[in-house]
């Protein structure tokens, strides 16, 4: 049989999502996504070392809305990848694998995502904290 | 003549030959940019990112350009690591090795772009 049509045994589709598979699996999604976000930083940074006009012109391009609302998602993204990142080092120092402290930091993680993003698109948007 | 059994050779090297250097460069990098990428947000968030002069300005500060350049660098390092094993895990057959590497070239000439536009603006006065 060839490669890649050999039947596989049952696998993610049959299992019921839960917290803990989620946010494993949204790990690795933010990632890529913040793999995209390191690629904007490059371009925002190359734009602001061309000078006044390439800078304009990257601005109307990242300040157009549905730019800015993949910038929320991927503020999302950030926060919440830095967040889970933490819990996976706290994890790699051997503590909190006990079932109520894994869904208690996976909770922990969603929230202050969720709050730090909104936090940093209040700022943002009411003009900078400067 | 070598003296060491072969087992002794092959202990700690992993299937690979490298064990855990993937997963200790890895974390290495994770906790740097835990850090720098907290210290860039809130620096971003206090700064006007319509004003190019302004934030020339602050990038110029050789600290700030010294922390860019060491915050470009992780996070490409870290991003290569990551992407590379998403492909390794979901990617089978004719286009693994391709993508592998287009990864990398993506990986190192935008790292290098990242460094250059910095040193621009530090150094190039831009």
């Amino acid at each position: 049989m060839a490669v890649g049509k050999r039947p596989l045994s049952p696998h993610l589709q049959i299992y019921r999502p839960q917290l803990t598979s989620v946010l494993s699996i949204s790990h690795r999604i933010t990632g890529v996504v913040l793999a995209a976000g390191f690629l904007l930083l490059v371009y925002w940074l190359n734009a602001l070392a061309s000078g006044d006009a390439a800078y304009a012109a990257a601005l109307s391009l990242l300040g157009a809305w549905p730019v800015r609302l993949l910038l929320f998602v991927g503020t999302f993204a950030f926060f919440y990848h830095l967040a889970n990142g933490i819990r996976h080092l706290w994890w790699d120092s051997g503590r909190g694998f006990e079932m109520s402290q894994v869904y208690a930091s996976g909770w922990a993680v969603v929230v202050s995502a969720a709050v730090l993003t909104l936090l940093a698109w209040g700022v943002l948007l009411s003009g900078g904290a400067g | 003549m070598n003296l060491r059994s072969p087992l002794g050779r092959a202990l700690g090297l992993g299937a690979a030959g490298n064990a855990t250097h993937h997963w200790w460069q890895q974390r290495i990098t994770a906790v740097a940019l835990a850090l720098l990428g907290t210290w860039f947000a809130i620096c971003l968030l206090g700064l006007d990112l319509g004003d190019r002069a302004a934030l020339a300005g602050w990038i110029a500060r050789p600290l700030n350009a010294a922390l860019l350049v060491v915050l470009v660098l992780t996070a490409a390092w870290h991003s290569q690591l990551g992407s590379r094993v998403i492909v390794e895990d979901y990617v089978h057959g004719t286009l693994k090795v391709p993508l592998l590497v287009a990864l990398q070239f993506l990986h190192a000439v935008a790292a290098a772009i990242g460094v250059v536009a910095v040193l621009q603006i530090a150094i190039g006065g831009r």
